[in-house]
């Protein structure tokens, strides 16, 4: 059995999307900048997708809906964006422990630009607080980002209530929404944030499309200069094809969250009683303030990777905190920065579930994992049976 | 996604000699668990013939460390010490088919549990150890100039980057970068040092 519960890495392109995608690659393939007929549909496609983002956004305006590369992109072009156009007569950022790499390695870049970037913990269940936003926001804050939604934990930060934080120190508030998306809802006039990313490829579109919600008024120079497309904000031929597809699944994204909320919560749940069932096995993160598709648990004395791989040799995907899965050579920093030891946060696997996860895959991971982690258990030096 | 080689992924879905041995008169245990990996290398030497009888391992740690305890134990079965003391680090890379750089530490591993458990069953205490070991050079993953300059030499290494990929040494905090680097130049100007 091929089981995929990696959703929060990507997605499958959902089959209605790729429908809406095709005809852009192969007939219509005109240039939505270009002066005739044929260049109509495309024109039309990109506009639907921007009223369909901004719809699954609950933005006021269409034309706060910029369409970007990816997740990354639409951070960057938010921080330094909107940086770029305060000037520096403030010269502060604030920004999460937790925050992914797309916003957390912006920080040397800051600081060489001159800015002092603060850094907010979490606490052991990883939430960021208010009150530490209170505690080191001044007048001197250009902006503060905090991620909606954590990638690993699933963890949801109040945003709403950071966000009147930073307004209250007339500073602009940015967030990274990609793992946020599809999971909650969204609401950026609710939230009253300045802006806002999401990725298509989390929420069954391709890889290589994103969204940047940018509120109208807010001050902002493009992260990439040339061209006149998207209103002057962000240059280069509109990827039709990927828009069009980030549009619909932005609907059909937005027709499932109580599907999400409610069945796609109760496998998530069903899973994590199985693996919780397994000895020396932790949660990591909120139980209750997390994206319903989430669960993140430390299997105690054995290493990550080295349970993927043996996960994978069931069929079974997920992902680890554990060092030894990437070019770094330290543990996941999401987990260390809420406080978990080292160790554990090498033992952490990141389990995904997405709309299209069944009861039956549900039933035998379940069923595969205790002899899993058994397997790893019995090579380490620290696990004793009994 | 590693690019593993099979043997490798062998190595790791049916480990060999892996357990504790109970008749060991040499253990070497090292690694810690806050870094990532741990290996414990149990050794039955002969105090006669001097000759690894049986060897066996456990580990706390990646496929690529579990491979790596997994064939050292098969390459060292049968040698003498002082013989088994000749496999380097290099030797265990190339006996599971090459591993990705960053994971040479893993093998590295490897020929320090070996001497770790020869010192061991020797009567060499920890602490003397230690003293043989040398000056702690990177705090964060406890690594030591004589084994940065050990792999410097045995596997030609010119960049701190190479070090790191080898011994994990400058990884995580990155102080003691320059004193890799001093390292690297001090191995690599004195002919003597090379073998």
């Amino acid at each position: 059995m091929f089981v995929y519960l990696d959703n929060n890495a990507t997605t499958s392109v959902a089959k209605e999307v790729l429908e809406v995608m095709l005809p852009f690659l192969q007939e219509e393939y005109g240039n939505p900048s270009s002066m005739y007929e044929f260049a109509r549909k495309p024109i039309k496609a990109v506009e639907k997708a921007r009223r369909q983002v901004a719809e699954f956004l609950g933005a006021a305006y269409d034309d706060e809906i910029i369409f970007t590369s990816c997740g990354s992109e639409s951070d960057s072009t938010a921080i330094l964006g909107s940086l770029q156009a305060l000037g520096t007569e403030r010269n502060e950022v604030i920004i999460s422990d937790v925050e992914h790499p797309a916003v957390f390695n912006l920080r040397k870049h800051l600081e060489r630009m001159g800015y002092t970037v603060k850094v907010l913990p979490v606490n052991k269940s990883g939430l960021v607080e208010v009150a530490s936003l209170e505690n080191v926001i001044s007048e001197k804050t250009a902006l503060v980002s905090v991620m909606y939604a954590n990638n690993e934990t699933g963890c949801i930060m109040p945003i709403a209530e950071l966000t009147e934080v930073a307004h209250k120190f007339g500073a602009l508030m940015h967030t990274d929404a990609v793992q946020a998306a599809g999971k909650v809802k969204i609401d950026v006039q609710k939230l009253n944030v300045d802006m806002l990313g999401i990725s298509g490829h989390k929420i069954h579109a391709p890889k290589g499309v994103g969204a940047l919600y940018l509120k109208r008024g807010t001050s902002f120079r493009p992260f990439l200069a040339g061209g006149h497309q998207e209103r002057g904000r962000r240059a280069g031929t509109e990827n039709v094809a990927s828009i069009a597809a980030l549009g619909k699944a932005c609907e059909m994204a937005g027709e499932a969250l109580e599907y999400e909320q409610t069945e796609i919560r109760r496998l998530r749940d069903k899973l994590e009683a199985g693996l919780l069932a397994i000895p020396y096995s932790y949660l990591n993160g909120d139980r209750e303030k997390r994206t319903p598709n989430t669960t993140n648990i430390s299997f105690e004395f054995i290493e990550g990777e080295a349970i993927l791989l043996s996960m994978s040799d069931k069929g079974i995907c997920a992902s680890t905190g554990s060092a030894c899965s990437s070019e770094s050579l330290e543990p996941s920093h999401v987990l260390l920065a809420q406080g978990l030891p080292a160790k554990l946060a090498h033992s952490a696997v990141r389990f995904s579930l997405s709309r299209y996860t069944t009861e039956s895959e549900i039933d035998y991971v379940i069923s595969e994992m205790p002899k899993v982690i058994e397997r790893i258990r019995k090579m380490s030096p620290f696990w004793h049976e009994n | 996604m590693w690019d593993y080689s099979d043997k490798v992924m062998d190595y790791f879905r049916n480990p060999r000699n892996m357990g504790e041995l109970e008749d060991a008169n040499g253990i070497g245990k090292v690694g810690s668990m806050a870094c990532g990996d741990v290996m414990y290398l149990y050794l039955k030497i002969d105090p006669k013939t001097e000759v690894i009888e049986k060897a066996t391992f456990k580990t706390f740690g990646c496929a690529s460390a579990i491979a790596s305890a997994s064939i050292l134990t098969e390459m060292v079965i049968g040698k003498k010490i002082d013989e088994a003391l000749k496999i380097t680090n290099k030797d265990i890379v190339e006996a599971l088919g090459g591993l990705p750089q960053a994971k040479f530490h893993c093998s590295v591993m490897g020929s320090e549990a070996l001497e770790a458990a020869v010192n061991d069953y020797r009567g060499i205490k920890p602490e003397e150890k230690e003293e043989l070991e040398g000056k702690l050079v990177c705090k964060c993953f406890a690594v030591t100039d004589k084994l940065i300059e050990k792999v410097v030499r045995e596997n030609h290494l010119t960049t701190v980057e190479e070090v790191t990929a080898y011994t994990k040494a400058g990884g995580a905090c990155g102080s003691c970068k320059e004193e890799i680097k001093e390292i690297i130049d001090r191995v690599n100007s004195h002919p003597c040092c090379q073998i």
